[in-house]
């Protein structure tokens, strides 16, 4: 189960920088995978990816998570001077609940920023950032 | 011999604007003032407390900036929380009078930001576009959130849960406004109404720009010793009558509950060391670096329930004249904010307490509960002080 992958579109945004757990989650994105972590030991599950369990502090496995949550909490960014967030605006940044309970931070996009709401069920997508390096983002749920 | 924890000397620098200054001469300013204020003979202080982290082309660390002021410490403590760190301060430098580690500490901050990096910070970005960013960032700096939109994500929450208006966050903006006409140093004075914040430029949806704190220049210093120490010099002691901290989370992305703060645990922990309750507190100096932050503050610590922050503002208290006034010196929102403002709370709560606060005074100031806020509502501090003796 992939999610699409946005290949060929200008990425100006700054990139994440590859460490060597957060490596196989970015290129995971963009092979289409959204991965989080789960702990075998305590049963934790957690975003973003860590060298150690958040819980009890074992060692995390990755899984892959279905791509699907709500919108938790957002905001609409009226106002960022940096470069290129500055001529994307307005743009929402939303917190979003996935199915397997962890939250994680993503921009939600394809719909109008006013209609965004607390509660709406959104899908993942990824944007190649480079190649190899997939970036996720959230769309209005399908259906 | 009393070992009892006090705050006995404080001073600011100049604000909100000192272009002369950098950040270091405002730490050095801010600290021949304190000293002046009490009376301390600078060979004294045997220990140093410095967040740092001011940023830009100064470099104010601890190590470096007890060689530049020359402190020969025999303890030192670089605790780092952000805007909250110096409640935090007051909590470690309390715990080392009493246990006798050191006998008079000097805590110093400094900060050039409005003259150096002016009035963007908030949404100013601090990424080139297209290079890389390493450690947790890596994981929200992609998303383009500003430091506006962290605290626009809890007040968004905080609604959606409890029914929080817009109104009801501007009602703490006009009430910190009304004691800024009042300080002749605060960046803004003139008076404002719940109209004018609801209709200022929206930030990140739901904050409006009168819903953050201004950017300024600033300094500030104050002198911990012991209880006997005290006794000998200029002003009247202030008790540290409890003070504690805790954290959730650094970056935003990681804040467990949007709706709950570190303050939830802090706030009670300091309340029981003090052996007080919220009834027994005169004033509050919170960390105000948006409306929604002194929201969170005001429910952590136990003045009203989790949520009823809203109808506790609408009411008033929080106000010149009500029952628990609200950051008597203008607070962030509308007298400084050199970046980490958790010392002015330290120093304007002692200035209430002594009765030193002119026009601003809360009658029969008898206690008096700072919390500050670092990161994003990340790490929280509280620090109750009094003017008795405990």
């Amino acid at each position: 189960m992939s999610a699409q992958v946005v290949t060929g579109q200008e990425w100006a945004r700054p990139k994440p920088a590859k460490d060597p757990v957060s490596r196989v989650y970015w290129e995971a994105a963009g092979r289409g995978e959204l991965l989080i972590q789960h702990c075998p030991a305590c049963g934790n599950r957690q975003w973003y990816p860590r060298a150690v369990c958040t819980l009890c502090g074992g060692d995390p496995e990755w899984e892959q998570a279905s791509g699907r949550g709500t919108v938790y909490t957002f905001t609409i960014i009226r106002q960022n001077y940096a470069k290129p967030f500055r001529d994307e605006l307005p743009y929402v940044v939303a917190m979003v609940e996935l199915e397997e309970g962890p939250m994680m931070m993503g921009n939600v996009t394809d719909v109008d920023v006013d209609d965004v709401h607390i509660g709406m069920p959104v899908e993942v997508y990824m944007i190649e950032a480079e190649a190899g390096l997939g970036v996720p983002f959230w769309r209005p749920a399908a259906g | 011999m009393d070992r009892t924890p006090v705050i006995a000397g404080v001073g600011l620098s100049d604000y909100p604007k000192a272009p002369d200054l950098d950040g270091v001469q405002h730490h050095a300013l801010a600290m021949q003032r304190a000293l002046a204020d009490c009376g301390l003979p600078k060979a004294e202080i045997d220990g140093y407390i410095n967040a740092g982290g001011s940023g830009g082309m100064m470099v104010d660390d601890a190590v470096t900036m007890a060689e530049y002021l020359r402190i020969d410490h025999r303890y030192i403590d670089s605790t780092m929380t952000g805007g909250s760190s110096f409640e935090f301060h007051v909590q470690h430098g309390a715990a080392a009078i009493r246990d006798g580690a050191c006998d008079t500490i000097l805590v110093t901050y400094g900060s050039d930001q409005l003259s150096r990096m002016g009035r963007m910070l908030g949404t100013g970005g601090f990424q080139r576009p297209g290079s890389h960013v390493a450690g947790p960032v890596q994981y929200e700096v992609p998303y383009g959130n500003s430091l506006v939109g962290a605290y626009a994500m809890a007040a968004r929450r905080h609604m959606h849960e409890f029914g929080t208006t817009s109104e009801q966050l501007a009602e703490i903006a006009v009430g910190v406004r009304e004691f800024a006409a009042l300080n002749p140093h605060a960046m803004y004075r003139d008076p404002i109404t719940v109209d004018d914040v609801v209709s200022s430029r929206m930030i990140a949806d739901p904050l409006h720009k009168l819903d953050c704190c201004a950017i300024t220049d600033g300094g500030g210093a104050f002198v911990m010793t012991t209880a006997e120490r005290a006794r000998d010099l200029a002003q009247s002691p202030v008790y540290v009558l409890g003070a504690a901290g805790a954290q959730t989370h650094w970056n935003i992305s990681q804040m467990p509950d949007f709706t709950t703060t570190a303050g939830a645990k802090s706030g009670p922990e300091a309340f029981a060391r003090a052996g007080l309750t919220p009834d027994d507190v005169d004033m509050v100096m919170f960390y105000d670096s948006f409306t929604i932050t002194v929201l969170l503050l005001l429910e952590g610590m136990g003045f009203c329930k989790r949520g009823e922050g809203g109808p506790f503002v609408d009411e008033g208290h929080l106000k010149r004249g009500g029952k628990l006034p609200l950051n008597t010196d203008g607070g962030g929102l509308s007298s400084s904010h050199p970046g980490m403002r958790g010392i002015f709370l330290i120093i304007e709560a002692v200035r209430q307490l002594r009765g030193q606060a002119g026009e601003a005074q809360v009658p029969d100031c008898n206690v008096a509960l700072a919390a500050g806020s670092g990161g994003w509502l990340s790490a929280i501090g509280t620090a109750i002080l009094g003017k008795e003796h405990p």
